[in-house]
């Protein structure tokens, strides 16, 4: 049935070319010169890489000889490699660690800015650390965080508890990273939050407060339903986001210490640019590719991100 | 339960207050940092002020002569060379790329009617959905095979000619705006590029300034790419520069007071925007963010 619908579109559009005026035949031919450039950046960098990335992940290949063919060994490899398993299993912690908290916190602030304070200023403030890059607020916080000059130990000894490791201890390290993370990006979550917020309806909250509904009722059964497409994007964009984090790692934990933060990204970085193991590093980059497509699959189902509740 | 409106509300102007300051604290500690002597790192860690405030360590990070020598305990000190104008250059070229193919596209996808038009488009928004990764290692073997690894050519080259971000922004603005004056250039003979570039651009002015300032940030921070094809010192922006230093310095004390004025550059520029234009960069980020 779908396809007789979508057919004779299809035929037409085959056939608009020859059949189109001279002017109209321009203005095509004007269309694809525009997009021209950026077609040629999506094709080269985008739509090609994928498919040599799928290519080269059916290869031993070390850059320094040719490629060499090897069907799918470096699957096999990477189904019984445990490290790669362990790679993913840290990845998957600090998922756990970042987004639940990272959500929380920026639903809080972005209702209490709603509520009290409207002011640019204050969402400039705090978007602040969102605008500088992960490599900064991984050194800002290895400075924070230092064992011995750290400002965040003398503040844990304020409160009388002991010194920690955090960055430098295998059992803290990935938390720490999390909340570095979590720390950069929390206002910009509230910021999507604050935005969805503005475009509820305030006369819902004065019926509901009428008929004498508390806060927590009225955030339970207004807020949080009507504010779910933005929590979808949100979620689903935090979550791939995180899966793939990289940066931070880069210039405080390297992976280490003993290999506690090797997500799967600095394992795939490892294993492609320190080993030169092309084929390998690319097989692992289809799978991490693969979770992430069912991740945002299942993802958008749970949480019927297309529907809105609203009207 | 009654909690009074007034405690209710001060309370959340402190949760408020408290958000405010972890986001700022570790931004002043940073600065307090570079400000201090190497010698006062220790003794003034846990103070909010330096017990005396040098320029020096900014100054020896820029190879100019300073007072300040990097100490003698740490690793090695830490030195940015020509990381800075390098990083001016690298987000120069790459936004100015990205305005420029990418309005250029946006047009096209907004007012130019061809076959193919809106899958097209859709193919650069579904683009973003691939990770970095999968595309990084197929990308540096084409830049390393055609020679440009440590090359500008190569480190902007994955990105400057399409943004998918970018197009999708711009040409919501293009289908937004009237288009009588377009249509009026038309009449008068104008050939599309004439119109695109002296009547539908000049009308974006706002939208396209706004987009020029998130991708200047975007730029200037960008880290992963610049990391593996730009190494090299004589191309070194200064996100890569940072991690390089951090990771040759391993696990033992790095050069703090240089490092945090090094880190201190490389936030300056972005700050100075975030002060001027604040209310256009939240504005923007609220609502782009949520397509």
């Amino acid at each position: 049935m779908s396809g007789q619908i979508d057919a004779p579109p299809r035929r037409r559009a085959g056939r608009m070319l020859p059949r189109m005026t001279a002017l109209r035949r321009r203005e095509a031919l004007t269309g694809y010169l525009f997009i021209l450039p950026a077609g040629i950046g999506l094709l080269a960098f985008f739509v090609l890489p994928t498919l040599r990335a799928a290519q080269i992940s059916l290869t031993h290949w070390n850059l320094m000889r040719p490629a060499k063919w090897a069907g799918f060994e470096n699957y096999a490899r990477l189904w019984a490699d445990a490290q790669f398993w362990d790679s993913m299993w840290i990845t998957l912690c600090y998922v756990l660690y970042n987004i639940p908290v990272q959500t929380a916190l920026g639903l809080l602030i972005a209702v209490l800015a709603d509520r009290l304070a409207k002011s640019v200023a204050l969402r400039a403030v705090i978007i602040a650390p969102y605008l500088i890059s992960n490599v900064v607020a991984g050194l800002v916080w290895l400075l924070m965080l230092d064992p011995l000059i750290g400002m965040t130990n003398s503040f844990l000894g304020l409160l009388g508890l002991a010194p920690q490791g955090f960055l430098s201890s295998p059992d803290q390290s990935l938390i720490s990273v999390a909340a570095i993370s979590i720390w950069r990006h929390a206002g910009f979550t509230a910021l999507l939050f604050y935005a969805g917020l503005q475009a509820i309806p305030k006369d819902l909250y004065e019926a509901a407060r009428l008929d004498g509904a508390s806060e927590a009722a009225m955030f339970r059964l207004i807020t949080l339903p009507l504010l779910r497409p933005v929590l979808v994007f949100v979620l689903v964009t935090s979550i791939v986001g995180s899966f793939q984090v990289f940066d931070v790692i880069a210039v405080t934990t390297q992976g280490g210490p003993a290999g506690s933060t090797r997500a799967v990204l600095w394992y795939i970085y490892e294993n492609a640019f320190q080993f030169s193991r092309m084929g390998y590093a690319s097989a692992m980059s289809m799978v991490l590719f693969a979770i992430l497509v069912l991740v945002t699959l299942a993802q958008m189902r749970l949480l019927r991100g297309d529907r809105s509740d609203l009207g | 339960m009654t909690v009074s409106p007034r405690l209710r509300r001060l309370s959340g102007q402190a949760v408020l207050g408290l958000v405010c300051l972890i986001s700022l604290l570790p931004v002043w500690m940073v600065l307090k940092t570079a400000v201090t002597l190497p010698a006062d790192i220790f003794a003034t860690a846990d103070k909010l002020w330096p017990a005396s405030i040098t320029f020096g360590n900014f100054l020896r990070v820029l190879g100019l002569p300073s007072e300040v020598a990097p100490p003698a305990n740490a690793g090695a000190a830490i030195s940015f060379g020509l990381a800075p104008p390098t990083t001016v250059i690298y987000t120069a070229l790459l936004v100015s790329g990205q305005l420029f193919f990418s309005s250029l596209a946006a047009y096209a996808f907004a007012r130019l009617r061809f076959p193919g038009r809106d899958a097209i488009f859709y193919s650069f928004i579904a683009a973003t959905m691939i990770p970095s990764i999968v595309l990084f290692i197929p990308n540096f073997i084409l830049i390393r095979q055609l020679g440009l690894l440590n090359t500008f050519a190569g480190m902007v080259a994955p990105n400057i000619l399409m943004l998918p971000f970018a197009v999708f922004f711009l040409r919501q603005f293009f289908l937004t705006t009237p288009k009588e004056l377009e249509e009026a250039a038309r009449l008068d003979g104008l050939n599309w590029f004439r119109i695109y570039w002296h009547v539908a651009l000049p009308l974006q002015r706002g939208p396209m300034a706004t987009l020029a300032i998130l991708l200047s940030i975007q730029a200037w921070n960008d880290f992963f790419w610049p990391f593996l094809t730009g190494q090299d010192e004589s191309v070194q922006v200064m996100a890569v520069a940072l991690a390089q230093y951090q990771s040759q310095t391993g696990q033992g004390q790095p050069d703090w007071t240089g490092l945090m004025a090094a880190v201190m550059l490389s936030i300056i520029p972005v700050l100075i925007l975030l002060v001027f234009f604040g209310r256009r960069i939240v504005e923007s980020l609220q609502t782009s963010g949520m397509k």
